[in-house]
């Protein structure tokens, strides 16, 4: 449980950590450190320096930009949970923070962190997706702004360039009579997601879905939208049939994780039940 | 005896604001000067020869001061003992080394070890090590390491069966053949990890100028230990001293002698120099002893009234890929003599085969051979209730032993103490509400919810004695205690104990116990362990064996100090000793109590010696080894309800009640935080932990983050209770509350998960009972 030798960079801006970050070819970003120091403490990863980016000023805090709810990168799980505006526009944030890892962890890990990580089983990957953020990322060659449908693209890989530091997570605000949810099955050892699901639904006047957002962590190798099941909700009425027959599609096309725990037909067992689940509860808040 | 103020007392433990303040005196705490930091190179292969080990480029790094390997180390260092030769048995103990020489055995087994300016550089070097390895066929599951044609570890352990150990009592075979019903069934109790919260790990050092080896390490049995390390370095018993004050938790895995304390040795013998050495978790989960793991084959014969009349277990036990230090008892003595639990059955027929792996090395675990051999009839018990249509609570009522049979000695020759199983079934039974609950069943069934009630109705063994019976099991020591009490001039008392708490709170319930035997203040009394320089020879903490073996001692070198401190009273009162009589701390004389000592005055007394009566020598001293006649059992009732969710398999849990009967109780709080921290674990053994290998040998669960042990968030609410049926085994009427939870809650929590599951026709799963285990068999039955 002691990772090999490594260089510690603290730099105060994001154009010196760029520059940091370009010098040092195996460097890694550290933004709170709860996936990486464990993954170095055990050898898995043996980056040669860590840039420290949790002390830049401006890359952490919570804004109202009007439609749009704006997080920085080193906001702490902690300070996403307790925030007013949150717990307000998007109360799937606290509802999933709450069953991320325990206090030490939601002190100090940071959501850009965890995003930029990519863990399979991470629980805020397939929220982001189901609330259809925006993130930027600041790169040599200035900002781009990814959005969250092509952001996750493989097991532990994102669409960030190595040279690319994640500083910005958007997420627009809901329209009315929206409901979300996250379900979770958690790994009895790790609390991680064996399965989550998360359903952001909007329904119209009639009663009738005329938004729906699904996606799944923890299942495959990497978070993904379930369109199929979306689609099989909009213009529908969220009846427990109508939720049932939507759900039966969430495990179409997916390919599977498998391990010690959990089979893959295990886990796409699960995804049919817990989308089932993550969509009634939303249709219910949406309801009011 | 009487009981007085502070036997029976929730006195707070004493232990604790210096452990709950980070102030405790572990291991890994002490700092020497000079010290060097020792890593140990492990096998990442579970079988393989081998070929050559390259050290050159470890040795030449910088602040690396010697790298051994385990041909360097052969004649500094004799194999690792094993200590329970079990007799009768065809026992063969392979050679074990600290550091494997020709082949490695298991992923985890050390090669080399590396000893540094400090930890960094020394786990740096270890990566440095260049091994060649001719990989060999690996087996793992026991049963089939012993067909034809398995890879086989050792070339004198024909087919991989270190023994096979034989029991034989009462006439099983007539049994089978006039039983009215015959069930068979193949049951797998399987592979757990202690997990401790404290690794294991040492600091030794050795004094070349006066030839002493003081070595600090994290030991249940510093004492054996001692003599242990002594066997195998060659250094006189004398020259070591064995420190273990505060140890963070065993389990029992910190019984065994392990290749780290022993290379710390050996090394800084070899380098004049203080080495420490700590392993990492994940060197916990592959290099420190496994419990557990059996795969047993039953027969069970009885009436049809549902009497049970003959059970016969062919067990495979899996040893992993050395003998441990006490691991051919635990699967052994330790679980076939208690196969007639708390039913009066007359005929036990065992076989077991001890079964060398490419594992780990198993031993003695929390209930250590009585969880196998409860789960296993436990089991078998809702299987015959099932087959016959009763109610699980009726048929373990007619098979119990009853309460005017006690003592009972059982077909397996063991005496039962006392016992009134009964009463903890009764009070179990009304606590949980048990009609109200099976008729809520059937409603909930109705709703297509699956809840289900389990029961377990055990008996243990404890307090493991007398010597005289271990040497018949071939144990290769004594199963005494010692103690010293040493009254100081001013009145206050230090207490020496043998035993060697790791968490069980000795140093609290030793001093209730002292206090009140000599009538002072509890404040007045030190409890002093887990030192061989200054405590007398002592057998350790294990087997619930601390109460009522070394507590006795205490007791009786208690009784001794009083005996010597009447005669001094009486003599400074000039009357005869058959005249005084002692009572909260005062000596007086029978019918004049103002005529009185206190017994302060008459330690200082003592210790003046100004005037002695004739033939008393000065001082105020005791010291009494104990050897118990028998051993005790204590017994209880639990009763587990849980809910399946059919959808998921997800498991989660209504009631727990815990009915124990553990004879007189000390210090409640503590019984009770014993049953609660059982529970917990034989709880977990149900549905959380298991110890997962692949085909190759390499262990699935290596790791926290995946090996489930369980959070209290996971655990449902606890109601415990208790009946009193108290031993005659020794004074204080007390049986031992150590493991007693960790053995009830499996079956209970099993047999509960498989109620809730009857409605699918399931009768039974083999444990753990994870969720897509259930979710499977529901599958499979729905169709």
């Amino acid at each position: 449980m002691y990772p090999s030798t490594f260089e510690y960079y603290r730099p105060s801006s994001v154009s010196e950590a760029i520059q940091l970050l370009s010098q040092n070819p195996d460097a890694k970003l550290l933004a709170g450190g709860h996936s990486l120091i464990p993954a170095m403490k055990l050898r898995l990863s043996s980056p040669a320096a860590l840039i420290d980016i949790t002390r830049i000023p401006g890359l952490s805090g919570i804004r109202d930009t009007g439609d749009r709810v704006v997080i920085g990168a080193t906001t702490t799980y902690d300070e996403v949970m307790r925030s007013e505006l949150i717990q307000r526009t998007l109360p799937i944030l606290p509802e999933t923070i709450d069953v991320i890892g325990d206090l030490q962890v939601r002190n100090l890990g940071t959501i850009g962190g965890s995003l930029a990580h990519a863990d399979p089983a991470a629980d805020l990957p397939a929220v982001m997706l189901a609330l259809g953020a925006e993130f930027k990322a600041i790169g040599p060659n200035g900002e781009r702004t990814i959005p969250v449908d092509q952001f996750f693209v493989d097991l532990f890989t994102t669409a960030l360039q190595p040279n690319e530091i994640l500083t910005e997570i958007a997420i627009p605000k809901p329209a009315g009579r929206t409901g979300m949810a996250y379900e979770k099955f958690a790994n009895p050892a790790s609390g991680y997601a064996v399965v989550g699901a998360a359903a952001v639904v909007t329904l119209g006047a009639d009663g009738r879905v005329t938004a729906a957002r699904v996606a799944v962590t923890g299942a495959g190798p990497y978070a993904v939208r379930r369109t199929e099941t979306e689609q099989a909700l909009v213009g529908q009425e969220p009846t427990t049939e109508v939720i049932k027959q939507a759900s039966q599609r969430a495990s179409e096309g997916m390919t599977f994780n498998s391990d010690v725990f959990a089979s893959d037909e295990y886990r796409a067992h699960l995804t049919r039940v817990f989308v089932g689940r993550a969509i009634a509860k939303a249709a219910q808040r949406a309801q009011g | 005896m009487a009981v007085t103020k502070l036997f029976g007392a929730s006195v707070k433990r004493r232990e604790d604001p210096r452990l709950i303040t980070g102030r405790g005196n572990f291991t890994d705490h002490i700092r020497l000067p000079g010290t060097l930091f020792m890593a140990l190179k492990r096998s990442p292969h579970a079988h393989a020869r081998i070929v050559r080990v390259d050290v050159s480029k470890a040795r030449a790094m910088p602040g690396v001061v010697a790298v051994y390997t385990g041909q360097d180390l052969v004649d500094k260092l004799a194999p690792v003992p094993c200590a329970w030769l079990i007799p009768n048995s065809d026992l063969k103990v392979p050679s074990y080394r600290a550091l494997a020489v020709d082949k490695v055995r298991y992923v985890g087994d050390a090669v080399a070890a590396v000893v540094a300016e400090n930890r960094y550089v020394a786990e740096d070097a270890l990566e440095a090590i260049d091994v060649e390895y001719e990989v060999l066929p690996a087996i793992v599951d026991q049963e089939q390491a012993t067909q034809d044609g398995a890879p086989q570890l050792y070339d004198d352990v024909p087919n991989n069966i270190a023994f096979h150990w034989k029991l034989h009592a009462g006439d099983f075979d007539s049994a089978w053949n006039q039983a009215e019903v015959k069930l068979s069934r193949r049951l797998i109790n399987h592979r757990l990890i202690p997990t401790a919260m404290e690794p294991r790990g040492a600091l030794a050092h050795y004094n070349p100028g006066t030839g002493d080896l003081t070595i600090w390490c994290t030991s249940q049995n510093p004492h054996v230990h001692r003599l242990l390390l002594s066997a195998v370095t060659g250094i006189p018993e004398t020259r070591i001293r064995v420190i273990a004050t505060d140890v963070g938790g065993g389990f029992g895995s910190k019984i065994p002698m392990y290749s780290g304390e022993m290379l710390a040795s050996a090394i800084s013998r070899d380098l004049g120099r203080p080495i420490k050495w700590f392993e990492s978790r994940r060197e916990n989960y592959v290099a420190t002893t496994h419990g557990r793991d059996h795969i047993q084959y039953v027969d069970l014969a009885a009436t049809r009234e549902g009497k049970v009349t003959g059970i016969r277990v062919k067990s495979y036990a899996n040893l992993g890929a050395y003998l441990s230090t006490a691991s051919p008892g635990v699967p052994t003595w330790l679980f076939g003599l208690m196969l007639c639990g708390a039913y009066a059955i007359p005929a036990v027929h065992v076989d077991v085969f001890g079964v060398v792996t490419n594992t780990t090395p198993t031993d003695a675990y929390r209930g250590a051979g009585r969880p196998e051999a409860t789960y296993l009839l436990e089991r078998m018990m809702d299987l015959l209730a099932r087959e016959l249509g009763m109610d699980p609570a009726d048929i373990r009522r007619k098979n119990f032993v009853p309460k005017e049979q006690f003592p009972y000695t059982t077909a397996t020759g063991l005496q039962y103490d006392s016992g009134n199983y009964e009463a903890t079934l009764d009070r179990a039974l009304e606590l949980v509400n048990y009609q109200q609950l099976r008729r809520e069943q059937e409603e909930l069934r109705a709703q297509g919810r699956y809840l289900g009630i389990g029961f377990s109705t055990y008996v243990e063994v404890c307090g493991l004695a007398p010597s005289a019976a271990a040497g018949a099991m071939g144990f290769q020591g004594g199963l005494w205690e010692s103690a010293t009490v040493r009254v100081h001039p001013s009145g206050k008392v230090s207490v020496f104990t043998g035993s060697n708490p790791h968490g069980q709170g000795e140093e609290t319930t030793f001093a209730q116990i002292v206090a009140d035997e000599l009538g002072i203040s509890i404040d007045d009394v030190e409890i002093v362990h887990g030192d061989t320089e200054m405590i007398p020879f002592g057998m350790g903490t294990y087997g619930s064996r601390s109460l009522a073996v070394g507590g006795t001692a205490v007791i009786m070198a208690t009784r001794k100090v009083k005996e010597k401190a009447t005669k001094i009273a009486a003599h400074l009162l000039e009357v005869a000793p058959e005249d005084v009589t002692f009572e909260n701390g005062r000596f007086f004389v029978k019918g004049a109590p103002d005529r009185a000592k206190t017994f302060q005055e008459v330690a200082g007394a003592a210790y003046l010696a100004w005037s002695m009566p004739e033939g008393v020598t000065p001082g105020l001293e005791e010291t009494h080894f104990h050897d118990p006649i028998n051993n005790t059992f204590p017994f209880g009732c639990h009763i587990c309800v849980a809910e399946v969710d059919a959808d998921t398999g997800k498991v989660s849990f209504r009631k727990y009640v815990a009915v124990d009967d553990v004879g007189n109780v000390v210090n409640p709080m503590i019984v009770d935080g014993q049953v609660h921290g059982g529970i917990a674990q034989g709880l977990a053994q149900a549905v959380y932990e298991y110890a997962a290998y692949d085909e190759n040998g390499q262990l699935l669960t290596a790791t926290l983050m995946d090996y489930a042990v369980p959070k209290a968030s996971m655990l449902p609410r606890f109601d415990v209770d208790r009946t009193v049926t108290p031993t005659p085994v020794n004074p204080m009427g007390a049986k031992g509350a150590g493991e007693t939870g960790t053995i009830a809650s499996t079956p209970a929590v099993a047999n509960a998960i498989i109620d809730a599951l009857s409605p699918f026709g399931i009768d039974h799963l083999d444990i753990p009972l994870t969720p897509e285990r259930i979710w499977r068999a529901v599958q499979e039955r729905r169709g």
